[in-house]
């Protein structure tokens, strides 16, 4: 690097070859999406504190944000099917892209760790703890190796199914893709399911019921969300597959929906390892 | 098949020769659907002008106030803490954040490294759009004078006991949304970077503005999301009937502020490194040299963004952590000062011995060096656990993160702008007056934020409207010198209406043999798509 100035040294020559980017054409649902965003904070302020028309606005606003979704995703689907657009390299900044944005969903998932965790190591952090344990004294919690468990074993098999629909895809047979993403969705929507059937069964209650429901409904309720979400990835691959959009060569919409899947399935193991199980207090009767 | 070619055939928007008026789409396609970085850079740098001109206005309407003790301009302390609040954020989030990552990166990352675009250009237009709802919240937030808690948002402060308001709600929203903006562009910068260099531009050849952002990326995708988990307990605590940081219901403050701070202190770096880089091209390019130890200069950023995570409790000294802990986050703070003092010293090294250019952004660069040095500094005093317990929350805190800040990161933005408006407009700025706009605002800044060391040193307490008759004299030196900074504000705005008037045009490369990157090799403005080829990087 002697002759460097800032890295680069001398003027660049011409390397001859035609740029492999996809430059993609003006698109309107950017800003429409961005006015969408701000339509549901908008409609959850509102209805908040003023309830009413607030529920409209969230309403319109979740309704565009959908809209949004959907519009963008057909442009990059049919961009895909485009030839030349979707180049090796493209495909590749979409790799990148999705392992980057799956990092920052850890980091969201570390600041409810680090909030569970920050009551569960050092229960006198709880004001008022006056017996220094957690679950705090007189909490009732989950039998871990009840509906949780059961729910850990659900979403260990459907790992076992999309990696069965993977393979099915890889060596090109369709029936065993549609076969492994379906039986993936039904135990995706059977976790939440009996999450929804949990909640509605806790012995603990998420307004003003204390620190230990706040932790543990936002931390379990932010993956059910993104188990929710996940669902929805895979059913979109589904209709995508029965429609032959998926190569043996060329799935990247597959293979992002199924890292976000193992995704959520690990933030449910450390889920059920550091809540469910290690952070069991007085179990509640059934 | 490439897609330049599918470009060509399908869209007459994409023409890649040096012509660039002619080939844009129209009005509404080109800037409000724009898939274009460069101009997407230029909306988010116009952004960055208005966020920054309404938080400078705030800061001179708070200079008034504190001119002499009592009330003058402000009817309440409510209405001061509102002010405090939306000036640090419009600061942070709508002005040196979209100028230096938004409007700079965007311009200058992938014609720095050959990419005809960034990685992912509709990310990239949602990115900018984001921000204009999160400032409407923040400026409803303002208006309604229901957020009075400071930049840092601290429960017990910012609950629904003492900000029982909407306004609060939306200021915590935007910073939603502006996160969410950031976030993205995180990632598209990094994809950008790793994916998009043209041949023979290895890691070791990229220019440090690029490495710069590349880390300030990382540091953004690594620390916002947790900024919006905690702000997400916040509003639950706030509207749904948690806990998290309510004593009442077992909850802990404390937590708040660590959640917080792991986002805060990444935070301040987020801010100063794209400075670091653009400041390395042009003490550089004003130098005629190469910048000295190019390695270590870029290792020196990772290192800066990798402790950068690991010291956020300095910034809670006094808030009841043990004392072991603050022998560590002491201890782990002061090593930042040896990549920092690498940099510093590097800068000193580039001009060493070069034939240096005193032109307008060399002045704002060597400003920035020397401005950049005292807040390092002080920040040396402030990481003393035992010498924080007396001035946390005084103005010698005020006076540190100015002056890496307000005069770090702000000198570097004004340096970029001098440095590339003539590539970006394909207009000279005249150079006169951004001398006089240079040394006008450094006699202003200098004197608003100097004389708050000693205000700190003398006891007085930050966020307060009103102080006692003793600290008078050296608060009228800090008004009188905000009032000359906010004349250098109409100096700049008149460089700009000189820049855009202008009928003369520049050359590709106006700085001559010492600017060596990409964008020197293109013409003044750059066609609306560059690198149809890629460059070889040799």
């Amino acid at each position: 690097m002697s002759t460097d100035t800032h890295g680069v040294s001398a003027l660049p020559i011409s390397s001859g070859l035609k740029q492999p980017y996809h430059l993609v054409d003006p698109s309107p649902w950017p800003i429409v999406g961005a006015v969408a965003g701000g339509l549901i904070v908008l409609g959850i302020v509102f209805s908040a504190h003023y309830g009413g028309f607030g529920y409209w606005v969230l309403g319109l606003g979740v309704l565009l944000v959908l809209a949004v979704m959907f519009l963008w995703w057909r442009d990059v689907i049919s961009e895909s099917r485009t030839p030349g657009l979707h180049t090796p390299i493209v495909r590749l900044g979409l790799r990148y892209g999705m392992t980057l944005f799956i990092s920052s969903e850890v980091m969201f998932f570390v600041a409810f760790f680090w909030a569970w965790f920050n009551f569960a190591l050092y229960p006198e952090h709880v004001a008022g703890n006056a017996s220094g344990v957690w679950p705090p004294a007189g909490t009732l919690t989950f039998d871990p190796f009840h509906i949780p468990f059961l729910n850990t074993l659900i979403l260990l098999l459907s790992g076992t199914t999309i990696t069965w629909a993977h393979h099915s895809l890889l060596e090109g047979n369709r029936r065993g893709l549609i076969v492994g993403l379906g039986l993936t969705i039904l135990l995706g929507l059977s976790f939440t399911c009996f999450q929804a059937y949990e909640y509605s069964s806790a012995p603990f209650h998420f307004v003003g019921g204390g620190i230990y429901p706040s932790v543990f409904f936002l931390a379990t309720g932010f993956h059910g969300f993104h188990v929710i979400v996940g669902t929805c990835f895979l059913i979109v691959c589904f209709f995508r597959a029965r429609a032959g959009q998926f190569t043996p060569e060329r799935h990247f919409g597959f293979e992002a929906a199924a890292w976000y899947w193992h995704f959520v399935d690990v933030v449910w193991l450390f889920l059920f390892v550091c809540i469910y199980f290690l952070g069991a207090g007085q179990i509640a009767p059934e | 098949m490439s897609a330049s070619d599918h470009a060509h055939d399908h869209s007459h928007g994409y023409a890649a020769h040096h012509d660039d008026h002619g080939h844009a789409p129209g009005f509404f396609r080109r800037w409000l659907c724009s898939t274009n970085h460069k101009d997407i850079g230029t909306l988010y740098l116009i952004f960055g002008a208005v966020g920054g001109t309404v938080g400078g206005i705030l800061s001179i309407w708070m200079r008034l106030e504190l001119f002499s003790p009592g009330m003058h301009h402000f009817s309440s302390g409510q209405e001061w803490n509102t002010v405090v609040t939306a000036h640090g954020l419009l600061m942070i989030f709508f002005s040196v954040m979209p100028a230096l990552i938004g409007g700079f990166g965007n311009w200058f990352v992938p014609i720095m490294i050959g990419a005809p675009d960034m990685a992912f250009p509709r990310l990239n237009n949602i990115s900018f759009w984001l921000l204009v709802p999160a400032f409407c919240l923040i400026i409803a937030g303002l208006v309604m004078q229901e957020s009075g808690t400071g930049w840092t948002l601290y429960p017990p402060l910012s609950n629904s006991t003492y900000e029982p308001g909407p306004g609060m709600d939306f200021t915590l929203f935007a910073l939603h949304l502006a996160g969410a903006s950031s976030l993205l562009g995180a990632i598209n910068f990094i994809t950008t970077i790793f994916n998009m260099r043209a041949p023979g531009m290895t890691l070791h050849k990229m220019p440090l503005f690029v490495w710069s952002m590349l880390v300030t990326a990382f540091l953004l995708l690594l620390s916002i999301p947790v900024l919006a988990g905690a702000i997400t307990m916040l509003i639950t605590d706030r509207n749904f009937g948690t806990s998290f940081f309510d004593p009442q219901g077992g909850g802990d403050p404390v937590l708040f502020q660590h959640l917080f701070w792991f986002f805060g202190h990444p935070e301040v770096y987020i801010m100063i490194l794209p400075g670091f880089g653009i400041i390395s091209s042009i003490v550089s390019t004003f130098s005629r040299k190469p910048i000295f130890g190019y390695l270590g200069m870029a290792y020196a950023i990772v290192a800066i963004g990798v402790v950068g995570f690991v010291v956020w409790a300095h910034h809670m000294f006094v808030s009841g952590i043990s004392v072991d802990t603050r022998a560590y986050f002491m201890t782990a703070t002061l090593v930042i000062a040896v990549p920092t003092g690498i940099k510093i010293f590097s800068w000193i090294a580039t001009m060493w011995g070069g034939s240096i250019e005193l032109k307008t952004p060399m002045l704002w660069a060597i400003g920035m060096i020397f401005l950049f040095t005292v807040g390092g500094v002080t920040g040396i005093v402030l990481a003393n656990a035992g010498i924080d317990q007396m001035l946390h929350n005084t103005y010698y805190v005020v006076a540190h993160f100015h002056y890496v800040l307000s005069l770090g990161a702000v000198f570097s933005i004004f340096a970029g702008f001098y440095y590339w408006i003539g590539k970006m407009s394909g207009r000279p700025y005249p150079e006169f007056w951004g001398k006089v706009h240079f040394w006008v605002t450094f006699v202003g800044v200098n004197l608003t934020f100097f004389p708050m060391h000693f205000l700190g040193l003398a006891g007085m307490p930050r966020r307060y409207v009103d102080y006692p008759e003793a600290f008078r004299g050296w608060n009228e030196v800090a008004s009188i010198g905000a009032f000359i900074g906010g004349a250098g504000l109409l100096v700049f705005f008149y460089v700009c209406y000189r820049v855009f008037t202008s009928r003369e045009h520049v050359a590709e490369n106006y700085w001559g043999e010492g600017a060596t990157t990409l964008e020197w090799t293109l013409s003044s403005p750059p066609p609306f798509h560059t690198f149809a080829e890629l460059p070889r990087i040799r």
